[in-house]
């Protein structure tokens, strides 16, 4: 127990400090030393009901694939989600300690922190991860939540330094995300169902992962499909692997028919063409 | 120079506990009922802001009946411990035997060594994945532990509440039943508890990872009638 003046309150990242549990910076820069396993892109999309967020499965370690099937998508606690992009060691601690301190606020003082203060904590996290990130370890999370005053889903950008920038309509973070979010800003509505929202994001990640050599597309040998969850009043909820993988066959449909139909084009032109010149 | 007046180590003992049960028996009582889906706590509290009743950890409650700041602050030491350790280890190294020896070392060492002894009684649940992991370790002011099997009553009188409580408690009781029989052992036979006397949780033995709930006034008016 500690003393009243000398108590960290409902803090349990200072707590852990007090013990001695906080982990040690790298000293040294780890970039060429050892090669670092980073998982890349994820989106959030804000939608009718709240946010939808999704993410790739996949975790590099500079050209070798490391993982296929990891998790960057997490529930925070109840009405918010986190997703990471960045080294995956430091960036699953984070995520992991994140969602404790969420709880353990919610324990000590009997009442859940506001969505802002939520995306304030994370900030400071991100912020005090500052020296890892230098020497190579950077970490950049996406933050997403239904926040109950307002009644409407929110979601929040970082960088390395913990800025934390509040977007309106769509964030992406990670080595695809210049792709994913060109996809949903053509894509993007006001007012857009869940059904529309999911179809966004996968056709945000399949894109991402056809231009990015980071990005993980579906793996239909695996059975391996990209993280997907929503967040609405009712709070986080993880979308059933089925219905991601549903969705995906009719994605990857349309763009095979779409593909035939032009080489049959193709072929079409350059035989009439033909034809002319006989 | 003065001599310090000679006073018999029982007789200091004897003293602090007479203190530390005078405290207590000025506050409200408590009962904690297993019932066949998990487990009811079930305080008289007309405070809807100051808890007695709270959640440690995902299978884990905790109670406390007294003096409300030092109950108070055992709760949020047993939050940081369970937090501590499940970061450390893992969620499920996290337990009730444990914390309840950490408290009751805490209590031990206030009671033998400080001044004044902590006027408290405290609960720390558990919930098993099957009935026969349920847990409930009632620790008193001096650090006693008690670890009792299907109900235990917390506070001034709570010999009386026991007996009241045993009559009414059987082995496949549901929660309605479980709460209306913690209410009418906890007002006795000259009183009544309305909702807004009582505070009310469960540890609901479900596959969620957090078994803890309060039950809120209108659900527990429902169960009541």
């Amino acid at each position: 127990m500690f003393s009243p003046t000398d108590d960290p309150g409902p803090n349990f990242a200072e707590l852990l400090r007090r013990v001695g549990l906080q982990p040690p910076t790298p000293a040294t820069t780890l970039e060429g030393v050892l090669t670092i396993t980073h998982g890349t892109t994820v989106v959030a999309v804000r939608y009718a009901d709240g946010v939808v967020m999704a993410g790739d499965r996949r975790a590099t370690s500079g050209n070798l694939i490391s993982h296929r099937a990891i998790e960057k998508v997490f529930p925070a606690d109840r009405h918010s989600g986190v997703a990471i992009a960045g080294a995956a060691g430091p960036a699953m601690d984070m995520v992991k300690l994140f969602q404790l301190q969420l709880e353990h606020y919610e324990k000590v003082e009997a009442s859940a922190l506001s969505l802002e203060g939520k995306a304030n904590q994370l900030s400071a996290m991100v912020r005090n991860h500052l020296p890892a990130a230098m020497q190579g370890l950077a970490v950049v999370p996406l933050f997403a939540g239904f926040d109950l005053a307002r009644g409407s889903g929110r979601l929040f950008q970082y960088d390395v330094t913990g800025g934390r920038y509040e977007e309106t309509n769509y964030a992406s973070t990670g080595s695809g995300s210049l792709h994913a979010s060109t996809v949903i800003k053509l894509g993007f509505g006001e007012a857009m169902t869940r059904e529309t929202t999911l179809d966004l994001a996968i056709k945000a990640l399949f894109m991402a992962a056809d231009e990015d050599s980071a990005t993980g597309g579906p793996d239909l040998v695996r059975g391996i499909y990209p993280t997907m969850a929503t967040i609405t009043e009712e709070g986080f909820t993880r979308v059933e692997e089925a219905e991601v993988a549903e969705r995906f066959g009719e994605l990857v449909g349309a763009m095979t028919r779409r593909e035939a139909e032009q080489a049959n084009l193709v072929a079409e032109t350059t035989s009439d063409h033909g034809g002319l010149q006989a | 120079m003065t001599m310090p007046f000679y006073v018999a180590p029982e007789q200091v003992m004897k003293d602090r506990a007479d203190y530390a049960r005078k405290g207590i028996a000025r506050g409200r009582s408590l009962a904690a009922v297993v019932y066949d889906a998990g487990i009811l706590i079930c305080a008289e509290n007309p405070s809807s802001t100051l808890r007695k009743v709270s959640e440690i950890y995902d299978r884990i409650a905790f109670a406390g009946v007294g003096k409300y700041n030092e109950f108070d602050q055992l709760r949020i030491a047993g939050v940081r411990a369970a937090d501590l350790k499940g970061y450390a280890y893992s969620r499920e190294d996290v337990d009730a035997r444990s914390l309840a020896n950490q408290y009751a070392s805490i209590l031990g060492q206030v009671f033998t060594h400080e001044m004044k002894p902590m006027e408290v009684e405290i609960l720390v649940a558990e919930v098993g994945r099957e009935r026969a992991g349920d847990r409930l370790f009632h620790i008193l002011y001096d650090g006693t532990v008690m670890d009792e099997d299907d109900f235990t009553v917390l506070g001034g009188e709570a010999e009386a509440i026991n007996t009241r409580l045993e009559e009414a408690w059987s082995d496949d009781v549901d929660l309605a039943g479980a709460l209306q029989a913690a209410v009418a052992a906890l007002a006795g036979p000259d009183r009544t508890l309305t909702t807004g006397d009582l505070e009310a949780a469960v540890l609901e033995r479900t596959d969620a990872r957090r078994a803890f709930r309060r039950l809120e006034d209108d659900e527990v008016a429902a169960l009541l009638t």
